[in-house]
């Protein structure tokens, strides 16, 4: 009987392997007083949040870190930064040496170009500036922002940065900045 | 029956499941109005069209608005937890949702202990947070285009957004990226790569290929990965070899993209409809 107990609570555990913070980031200022503040305001916002000590393998910042969600890095970061309170730095906490992706994939279709940032692809009309496409992503703000921008003059459109919320948005602000940049060379 | 799960981007769409219907271009869902753009409408559209087309009854979506706050993600993933409680699904089909570990762990414990088990198809933010949490070899078929697969590739990485350099300049070596998304078990059972070259692997290696048509414009065009999936998922609901399944269901994708003779500013909505003729064409080969 007590065997047969540790098997069934055994099968309904997690998965050997299973990593149960690995939608959580951990947000480095350089001021306490800033870790404080930041707490205050996602806590009010309705966050999951907590402050905690750093990992060993950051060596920047203050001595109190905030671990947060962070699959909705984009949305946080706006929220902090219209209270002008900016981290150092931002990282997952199963890999905090981690770094946001920085490779662009560029694709030429004559009248289009496509910019691929990470798993988002946006597509600009040469001639007017126009967003036609976005495609990729998995998180529930791409096809909202697809909704708002596509159709739009890349100067009209809204950012990604201003109206996304997720990681999938900032891989998409990503590609939106280098579509800029390379349509204004 | 064959069930989708997925969100739409509409703050008011309440969480609610039902059958899909698509007529005239118009998707409903328990009588709500789905606008068909990019995301799991596409993949919806896609699924009931497939399903009229092989004779099977319509899916059933269970769909919530999620602009990405995560608050209809987090809404569905609890209303699903009562679902798999006491529907029976040959066949899921897991889509656009908050990637949200603790919500896919309950999910995932009540899908484990189902009595007969789906077939579980996960593509998108579900692929992702089944990866990320460790979950990707409780899965039957992840359908990842090409960034995606070098995240699954990643064991580091949490989300495509953190996909290391050095992996992603792998991207043209699609095999060796499979083989170790599989060595760290972070694929499922078997994935279904979309991209110029449409595979099906398992972790033994590539099982089918499809290249053909061509068309270059598809990779710009919003949603459809999501079509291929939601043709794919029909037919493996309706019993077909998964092989034969991914064959027909790349083909088909590609040759409905073609009909539509796409430019990448094409939306996903002209060549949903062109998928029943699509269909009929390579089905009858």
């Amino acid at each position: 009987m007590l065997l047969e107990d540790l098997f069934r609570r055994k099968q309904k555990g997690n998965l050997p392997g299973a990593n149960e913070c690995a939608d959580r980031g951990i947000m480095v200022f350089d001021h306490t007083g800033d870790v404080i503040q930041a707490e205050d305001i996602l806590r009010k916002g309705g966050w999951e949040v907590r402050v905690m000590g750093p990992p060993p393998e950051i060596r920047t910042g203050c001595d109190l870190v905030i671990e947060f969600p962070l699959i909705e890095e984009l949305n946080i970061l706006r929220v902090l930064e219209n209270e002008r309170i900016i981290p150092i730095g931002i990282v997952p906490v199963t890999g905090p040496l981690l770094q946001p992706v920085n490779l662009f994939h560029t694709k030429d279709f004559g009248d289009y170009i496509m910019v691929r940032a990470a798993n988002m692809k946006l597509t600009v009309e040469k001639k007017t500036g126009i967003i036609v496409n976005i495609s990729g992503g998995g998180c529930p703000d791409v096809p909202f922002l697809a909704s708002r921008m596509v159709g739009r003059n890349l100067n009209e459109a809204p950012s990604p940065r201003s109206i996304g919320h997720t990681l999938c948005g900032y891989a998409l602000q990503l590609a939106y900045e280098e579509v800029q940049r390379r349509c204004s060379e | 029956m064959f069930g989708i799960m997925g969100t739409i981007p509409k703050e008011d769409m309440p969480t609610v499941g039902g059958g899909a219907m698509m007529r005239d271009g118009r998707l409903t869902v328990d009588d709500q109005y789905v606008p068909v753009e990019r995301g799991t409408a596409a993949l919806i559209g896609a699924a009931a069209k497939t399903s009229e087309v092989i004779g099977i009854p319509a899916p059933v979506a269970y769909i919530a608005g999620d602009t990405g706050r995560g608050l209809g993600s987090r809404s569905l993933y609890k209303y699903m937890i009562d679902v798999f409680s006491e529907e029976y699904f040959n066949t899921f089909t897991f889509h656009y949702l908050q990637p949200i570990v603790h919500c896919h762990t309950r999910l995932q414990h009540v899908i484990r202990d189902m009595k007969r088990k789906p077939f579980t198809i996960a593509d998108a933010g579900f692929m992702y947070v089944a990866k990320m949490s460790g979950y990707a070899r409780m899965y039957d078929l992840f359908t990842p285009d090409i960034g995606e697969l070098a995240f699954l590739a990643d064991e580091a990485a949490p989300h495509p957004f953190y996909t290391r350099g050095f992996i992603l300049h792998e991207e043209n070596r699609i095999e060796d990226l499979i083989t170790r998304a599989y060595k760290n078990s972070n694929a499922a059972r078997f994935l279904l790569v979309k991209g110029r070259k449409d595979c099906l692997s398992d972790g033994e290696g590539i099982l089918c290929e499809v290249d053909s048509p061509v068309e270059e414009a598809m990779e710009a065009i919003g949603g459809t990965g999501d079509t291929l999936t939601g043709i794919l998922s029909a037919l493996i609901s309706s019993g077909m070899d998964v092989k034969d399944a991914a064959r027909i269901a790349m083909k088909t994708n590609r040759l409905a993209g073609s009909y539509a003779r796409p430019t990448p500013a094409t939306q996903i909505r002209d060549i949903i409809n062109h998928i029943p003729k699509a269909l009929e064409d390579i089905l009858s080969q």
